[in-house]
Parts: C-alpha cells; structure tokens; sequence
C-alpha cells in the first residue's frame, strides 16, 4: 500500500486553512488606518463566540453605516462614554443566563483616556469578566485630529496646533497603565499593530483570565499622525524600539512581562516620520529643548521597564514580528 | 387578597422582584434609595436571583441595564432628580434602540437651588427621549403600573418610566395589596427580546444612519409610541380582570358627570384633590381628570374626556422656564381640534415639594370661573416673600 501523497505544500495548506475574521474587509477605513488592522487582528484572536460593545469614534463609524455592517459578531453601539458600563450589563446577563460568551468592550482613546475613563474605572473596580481593549491612536480622529489626554507631549494636532507660543501639546501624555494598574485587575498589557503574533497572545490571555483585563493598542492613524499610508507598521514599531510605547504585561497591577529593545533608536527616527513632530525639526531652540524632553521621556520608559535587552532574545523589538510556524510558534 | 402595610420603595422593590428582573443597576439618590436598597436585600436574601450591579453613577447605570437588555436579560433601574438627568444620553440612546427596559423615577425637583423636594421637574425634562411615561396617583398604582409597565416594555420594544412622587409615595406606609407571583408570572411572561445579541446570528445594534433613512426610524419610533396606548389599556384591562384593580389606563375621569368645570393633573396630588373633591361636593362640585399616560400623549382620550366642559384647569408640578406649563400647553394643542374646547387655565402647584393642601381644591374650582385667566402662574405663589422687581 503506498501513501497518498500530498498534492499541496504545508505552507499552502496551512493558508488554505479558514481564518475566522470578526471584522470583515469592505468596510470605510482610511487606507493605511492602524485601528482597522488593529481590531480586525483582536477579532480574529477572539473568535466568534463573542459579544462586543463599542464605542462612539471611527471603529464605529467606518463599520456599521446602515444598511451595511462590517462585523461578524454581536455589537452594539450605546455612546460615547459608556461603553464599560454596557459591557459590565452584558457579562451581569451572560452570567444570570450561565453563558460562557466573552464579552469585549472596544474603544478608542478619547473614549477610553478621557470620556469613558469612569465607567471603566468602575468596571476594572467590580471585576467585571470582560476585556477591554483600547485603541490608541493618540487623538480625536474621528471628529478631525484634536488633541486627547492620549496625544504625545509636543505633538500637533488642531487643538494643540505649534505657533509663535505653543510648540504643540503642552501637556504629557496620560499613563493610563499605570492608572489601570492601580485598579489591581488580574490582566493589563500595552501592545501594537507593529507586533502582531504579541498582540494575539495578549488577546488570548486576556480573555483567559477570570475578571477584567484590559489591554491598549498603540494603532497609527496616517491621516492624523501625517505620515505615509504604507507606513503605519514601521512607524508603530519604532514607537516601541525608542522606548516611547513601551510593551508591558501587568498582572493584579505588578509588572510581569516587557518586550525587550534589542537596538534603541533615538526617538527622532520615530518623530522625523510624522507630520504632527514636523515642527520639532525647525532651527529653533524651543524645538530642539522638546525632542530632548521627548528622549528623556524614552529613556524614562527604557529605566523603569527595564527595557534594553541584555542579549538578544525571539521575544525581543527585532525578534517579537516575525512570523513562526509549527514548532516554533511562539505566540 | 389581603392587604400589608408597605413603604411605597418597599412594595415598589417587592413588585419589581415579582417580574423577575435578572439584572439590576443603580446608584444612590434621594428619595430613590430605598427602591434599590429593598432589592438589594431581597437579592441577598435569596428571594429574587439577580445580579446587582452597584455603578460609580446614573449615567453607568443606564448603560448596564442597556447592555443587559441587549444581551437577552430583564432589566431595572431607578433614579431621581440629578440622576436622571445625569442619565439623559443613555435614555434617548435606549429608546432609540427601542430597547425594552422598565425605571422608576422617584420624582425630585431639578436643582440649582438644590432641594429634595418633591415634583416633576426630572421626568417632564426628559418627556422628549422616546420613553413611556406612567405617572402614579397612590403606591398601589406604583406597585401595579411597575408590573404593567415590564409588559407594555417588552410588547412594544419601548423604554417605560414609571413615575412616583417621591417622599410623597416613596416614603409613605400604606396598607397595600402585593399580587402573587403566580399571577405576574402569568400576567408578564419570560422575558424575550428579538434583537437578543447572540454569537449564532450575530447582529450590529446601534448603528449610523443617514438622512437617507433617519426620518422613517423617527416616524416608526413615534408610531410604536402612540400604538403603545393600545398596549397601556390592554394591560389595565386584563390585570383589572385578574385583580380587580384598575389604574384606569391612559387617563380617568372622577366627579359629577354633569359637572362643567375639571381640574386635569398627574401624580399624587390627585389623592389630595379626590379627597377635597368629596369634602366640597357641594361648594364646588367639578370633575377630575387623572392623566396617567403623559407619553404617549392620549389626545383622543383627553378630547373624549373634556367634552361639555367649559373650564379645564391644569395643575402640574412642573414648569418649562420661559414657557410656562408643560402638560397644559399640550392640552391646549390637543383640544383646539375639538369643535367648543373649554377654556384652559394654565397652572403649577408644588413645586420643589411645597405641600398642596385639601384647600387648593375649591381655589382652583374659583379661579375656573375667572374672568380673564393668566395664561400660566405658580398657583401657591407666595409673592410677599420676593423682592418688589422678581414678583
């Protein structure tokens, strides 16, 4: 008896292989949007047996224009601040019901760093069995690129514009971990577009634990970052190889895990990409004092996170993108 | 059935529990607490299996009992006064979702300045959200409207707030008839809502919509709401049957029938006014008109009601700033189809909790008959104790 033999190589299989997609192609994203890869990854991690609660902001807008909807799972749409609260009212009625159906609420930073912050804030207090994830795209984007509690020191928006006074956002952006961390939930990371395969992982331990967890994805936005549509993984992953978006995993608020940098970049080969640092490249003065500001910010981050890698690591900045299979599949 | 005296948040909370809610979210506010301290105490109890959700705000807890309606579970909540009005995105959100959910509204004035007091300044701010709007007289019709109101909620896919003037019925002890749980059972059914997000047939709530579309769900959402009345006397009707109750629907009428002159109001001051209107059977004898459904507005039943009337005289406890009364100025709408409306006095009584008492009655019944009516005034109006510039 002789085997049958394969008429298709492993990787072809492998590809050939049905990949649940929570957030299907067609919808009205901006061409290069960080958030729709974002969310279409955190879905796909997911799966479908899922019920989502998402927040007013572009996610919103750019899936659900009626009569047409991007999405393959249950999702509901209340406000802009209380997306929390109904995904604590749709895990109380999954838990009177005795159903195991995840609940996921999705925001973006305004409603998450700002808006939102009480509801979740008394979500992440009751413990609520719900993962949250915010997408982190550093402004009010889908109301036209005003600044967020969220927006990076010195950066440009509409509402922090640089002139003759101002050298863009006066103020620090908001540590929201360390407020989440605060909150002593079972499970809080930072993650990024820029690491897909950490993103996942992340993802899947969320929904693994029992209780809250929370996790924020730095998602770029060419429009209102201004840099170029193809762009946005590059410019995501630097934001974590300066040290400015540091890859974090906290549990019950205890740093547990950081994604080593194995080769820090100063933090201009992040700003120079972007529009919204433009004016930190002017011979002026003020200028140079805030991209020093800026590198001090990082090298904050790289100390506290101990961030530099001590030798090189798969888990490391150059080592966590890429792609492994079968035995070596680390995420 | 025998009666037992109760706290009207007592037997408020006792006929919530009766519909089996399976999620309740509230948060604290006089003179609502005592409705969700009672369940509270139930849940703990073991007598009403329920998860309590104890928010950080009213705001939060719209947004749970939103989220459990949605995911296939009763829902409750209960606010007053700041709460509610803190709540004001999410109750037009819910309604516009035509999400069935049942709230009580322990009614409290509207600060600045800050009372506790009690009138209808919160529920009527809110009057425009796309919610059914019941207003209770007694704690009976508290206890049986809160019943009625999870079917009306649940057979129309509309909101419904029950409204109790706080104080006045929340804290008042009254002999009361609790039904048994056989009956409301029966009378409520389990709860199913067709929309219930589910992974097997997932679906997308909450969705934009362009103007493309935008004023057909605005006239489909107007539209369950005024068929809603049906569902408001169809509830009265059966649960009379099985009780002997009636809370008379959308509106009912007491007094001589012959009786040319009507007092219409809303709340718990009809209580007062019935009592006043035996004792001046004779000195001033003028029907009464207890308006119970204040949205859906019931035209056709108001119209039907104040046929012969000359003199219609609307009390209520709130007012619209600028404007004057609020119900009165839809009763004034609502009659001018009619072919001889009686004249419509314009009046606000109350307010902030002042007491109305049994001699308001005849004042009103006078002031019918005036010649030349003010189109609105404060009623109780005290102007000795303003300075001469602000009477």
């Amino acid at each position: 008896m002789t085997l049958e033999q394969p008429t298709k190589s492993c990787s072809e299989l492998r590809r050939a292989q049905p990949v649940f997609r929570g957030l299907e192609a067609g919808h009205r994203a901006c061409q290069g949007c960080g958030q729709a890869l974002a969310a279409r990854l955190v879905t796909e991690a997911i799966g479908p047996d899922v019920l989502i609660a998402n927040a007013t902001g572009c996610l919103e807008v750019f899936t659900t224009a009626w009569p047409q909807s991007a999405w393959r799972v249950p999702w509901l749409h209340s406000v802009f601040a209380n997306t929390a609260a109904v995904a604590s009212g749709m895990e109380a009625a999954l838990k009177a019901q005795k159903r195991n159906t995840k609940v996921v609420a999705f925001g973006g930073d305004g409603g998450t760093f700002d808006i939102g912050l009480q509801a979740l804030s008394g979500m992440l207090e009751r413990n609520h069995n719900v993962l949250y994830v915010c997408f982190d795209n550093e402004a009010y984007m889908n109301t036209g690129v005003q600044r967020s509690s969220s927006t990076p020191h010195a950066a440009e928006t509409t509402t922090s514009p640089p002139g003759r006074e101002r050298a863009g956002k006066r103020h620090l952006k908001k540590d929201l971990v360390t407020i989440i961390a605060a909150h002593r939930i079972p499970y809080a990371a930072t993650a990024t577009v820029a690491y897909p395969s950490d993103l996942r992982k992340k993802v899947r331990r969320g929904l693994q634990v029992e209780g809250a967890a929370f996790i924020v994805v730095h998602s770029p936005c060419p429009l209102g970052w201004g840099h170029e549509n193809a762009l946005g993984i590059e410019v995501a992953r630097l934001a974590v190889q300066t040290g400015l978006y540091p890859m974090i995993e906290l549990e019950r608020g205890e740093l547990v895990g950081a994604m080593p940098i194995r080769e820090v970049h100063p933090v201009t080969d992040y700003l120079r990409l972007q529009d919204r640092f433009k004016h930190l490249f002017a011979d002026d003065p003020r200028a140079r004092e805030e991209l020093e500001h800026l590198q001090e910010l990082a090298n904050h981050n790289i100390e506290v996170y101990g961030l530099r890698a001590q030798k090189p690591d798969r888990f490391d900045s150059e080592g966590a993108d890429t792609v492994r299979r079968g035995g070596m599949r680390t995420a | 059935m025998a009666q037992q005296p109760l706290e009207g948040s007592q037997a408020i909370a006792q006929a919530v529990a009766l519909c089996r809610p399976q999620v309740v979210a509230a948060y604290p506010i006089t003179p609502q607490t005592h409705i969700v301290e009672n369940l509270a105490k139930l849940i703990a109890d073991g007598k009403l299996a329920c998860e309590l959700v104890s928010v950080e705000s009213e705001f939060s807890a719209a947004s749970v009992v939103l989220g459990a309606a949605a995911a296939g579970s009763r829902a409750y909540t209960a606010t007053s006064s700041q709460g509610l009005l803190l709540m004001t995105e999410v109750l037009f959100n819910i309604a516009g979702l035509r999400v069935p959910l049942v709230l009580t509204c322990a009614n409290r004035t509207v600060g600045a300045p800050v009372s506790l007091g009690n009138d209808h300044q919160d529920s009527m701010a809110v009057r425009d959200a796309g919610w059914v709007q019941l207003y209770c007289a007694d704690n009976q019709e508290a206890i049986d409207t809160t019943i009625h109101a999870f079917r009306i909620a649940e057979r129309c896919e509309l909101p419904v707030m029950v409204c109790v003037d706080g104080f006045t019925l929340t804290h008042t002890l009254e002999p009361l008839e609790v039904p048994a749980q056989q009956q409301v059972d029966n009378f409520v059914g389990p709860y199913a809502f067709a929309r219930t997000l589910k992974p097997t047939d997932p679906i997308t709530l909450g969705t934009v919509l362009s103007h493309e579309f935008y004023p057909e769900v605005r006239h489909a959402h107007h539209r369950a709401l005024l068929d809603a009345q049906e569902e408001i006397v169809a509830a009265d009707r059966e649960w009379h049957a099985l009780t002997g109750r009636s809370t008379g629907g959308l509106l009912s009428i007491e007094g001589p029938p012959d009786a040319q002159t009507a007092i219409l109001t809303i709340g718990s001051i009809l209580g007062t006014l019935a009592d006043a209107q035996a004792e001046y059977r004779d000195q001033a004898p003028a029907k009464l008109i207890k308006l119970r459904a204040f949205r859906p507005f019931p035209v056709d039943a108001l119209k039907q009601a104040c046929e012969g009337l000359r003199e219609l005289v609307v009390v209520e406890r709130a007012v619209s700033l600028g404007s004057g009364g609020i119900i009165a100025a839809e009763v004034r709408a609502a009659l001018s189809e009619m072919s001889s409306p009686p004249r419509v006095h314009s009046y606000a009584i109350g307010l902030g909790g002042r007491d109305v008492p049994m001699n308001a009655y005849p004042k009103l019944v006078a002031a019918a008959q005036s010649e030349s009516p003010p189109r609105f005034a404060i009623f109780d109006l005290q102007p000795a104790k303003l300075p001469a510039e602000d009477r």
